[in-house]
């Protein structure tokens, strides 16, 4: 719950301003961008995800980095996405 | 992987490591409090420890949302699954905590609907799908979390989802750390401030702690360069007579924070008069609850709640472990009674608890280090 997940944006939901599609570790999923201000991010830009929400915009170098960690972590990251894979705010 | 070399590089690991050595005054020690179980867990996982001189330690903190969730909290949110047409939904990581009468996988098992969710969101698009059932969403966290509660609160109101609410469970740091200032178990010479929860407050809501009480606090990243970086920022600081808080993970953290978290928190919830965090105690506006405004959505107002204290089992030194008088190691049930396969204590339960980091990484040998130099 406390992991920070980097995703790319794939693509604002038409219709949805609060919406985005994003890619997390090979799976995508919506999440909200509601705490990030409109127009905030665009697609290709990087953020941390936690629990759903879009939390901050980060830098491709820092997304590669906060990966390997979460990598590391084993079964931890490995529960993160699971839950997230089944995760369905639209 | 180059991006990743520049926050793992041995040879500036080492390079850090020498500096930290040069900042140490001869003959004197330094004990710095990591907030935030993320950090925790970074130093076990890369034996940071190691790369410090003898005279530096971290000492742990209560930065862990479910290491801190009392069990009387946990035994009402079993409680609430148990009451007609509910569905409890939590994330995976409350699961196993351990109430006084069992955790929510006993409470499953025994018959409550009771089901994991990735995010507060989810558990509402629930409540949409079954408006014949009771969806409860057990919030917990810091302000890492609360802004997303909030949000889905607002949408919940917005959207007129009558059949949702939240327990809620939310914890603010500030009082925290202002408890554990205020203790006099534990001298502390200076905090590595946590990343996530900082990504929202910001770094101003820390000045306190270097203007009032004359201690430096570093904002921190999670890679271990990071967390070596911030220990040597701490000791600069206190080689030239500074207490300040700075902003080691300035690219993620902004000065500020983000605002529109906040003002999603505020809008939705209030500071309670006082909130029980396990090992230590009642602590005054230390949580949030849910504002009148959204009483429809608050469980708390909802069901029957039997906020029972449940004191913490004798043998479990939980407490000692999250104000960071005890190591994990030092508790009487560390590794024998307590794992993290049948856990007495939230710190072995959580991944980002002191006692299941220490206990993943299998460092065993530090006991007998520390036998004979002793701190």
């Amino acid at each position: 719950m406390c992991l920070g997940i980097p995703g790319e944006i794939v693509e604002i939901l038409p219709g949805r301003t609060d919406l985005a599609r994003v890619e997390v570790a090979g799976v995508r999923r919506a999440i909200n961008i509601g705490l990030l201000g409109e127009g905030a991010v665009r697609p290709g830009d990087w953020v941390l995800v936690h629990v759903g929400f879009a939390m901050s915009k980060i830098d491709e170098a820092e997304a590669a980095a906060t990966l390997a960690l979460l990598d590391g972590l084993g079964q931890a990251y490995a529960d993160e996405l699971e839950a997230l894979s089944g995760s369905d705010i639209t | 992987m180059r991006f990743v070399d520049e926050y793992r590089d041995a040879d500036k690991a080492r390079a850090l490591a020498a500096r930290i050595a040069s900042l140490c005054e001869p003959g004197r020690r330094y004990k710095f409090m990591e907030v935030c179980g993320g950090h925790t867990h970074t130093i076990y996982r890369h034996g940071l420890e190691d790369y410090l001189p003898e005279s530096v330690t971290l000492v742990h903190g209560p930065g862990c949302p479910v290491c801190v969730i009392p069990m009387g909290r946990v035994d009402d949110a079993i409680a609430i699954a148990r009451q007609p047409d509910v569905i409890m939904t939590s994330f995976g990581d409350m699961m196993r905590v351990p109430g006084g009468r069992g955790s929510f996988l006993d409470a499953k098992a025994a018959g409550a609907d009771i089901r994991m969710v990735y995010s507060p969101l989810d558990a509402l698009a629930l409540a949409r799908r079954n408006p014949d059932r009771r969806v409860v969403f057990l919030a917990v966290g810091f302000e890492t979390t609360a802004p997303s509660t909030a949000m889905t609160v607002l949408r919940a109101a917005r959207e007129g989802v009558a059949n949702f609410s939240v327990f809620c469970n939310h914890v603010t740091i500030i009082p925290a750390i202002k408890a554990i200032l205020d203790s006099p178990d534990l001298r502390l010479d200076g905090f590595i401030g946590p990343g996530h929860v900082s990504t929202v407050i910001g770094c101003r809501p820390y000045e306190f702690i270097a203007r009032d009480h004359g201690k430096p606090l570093v904002c921190a990243g999670f890679e271990p360069l990071d967390v070596l970086q911030a220990v040597a920022m701490l000791l600069r600081q206190l080689a030239e007579g500074r207490a300040e808080v700075e902003n080691q993970y300035a690219r993620v953290v902004p000065w500020e924070g983000n605002p529109r978290a906040l003002r999603a928190i505020g809008e939705v919830m209030e500071l309670r008069p006082h909130f029980e965090w396990r090992g230590l105690g009642f602590i005054s506006q230390s949580a949030l609850r849910i504002r009148d405004a959204y009483a429809a959505h608050d469980a708390e107002r909802i069901f029957e709640v039997p906020g029972v204290r449940v004191a913490d089992p004798k043998a479990c030194q939980c407490g000692e472990v999250l104000k960071g008088v005890l190591k994990p190691w030092e508790c009487k049930v560390f590794g024998t009674a307590c794992t993290p396969e049948t856990p007495i204590g939230t710190c072995m339960v959580s991944s980002e608890g002191a006692c299941a980091a220490y206990y993943n990484f299998g460092r065993f040998t530090r006991r007998r280090v520390e036998e004979v130099t002793p701190a």
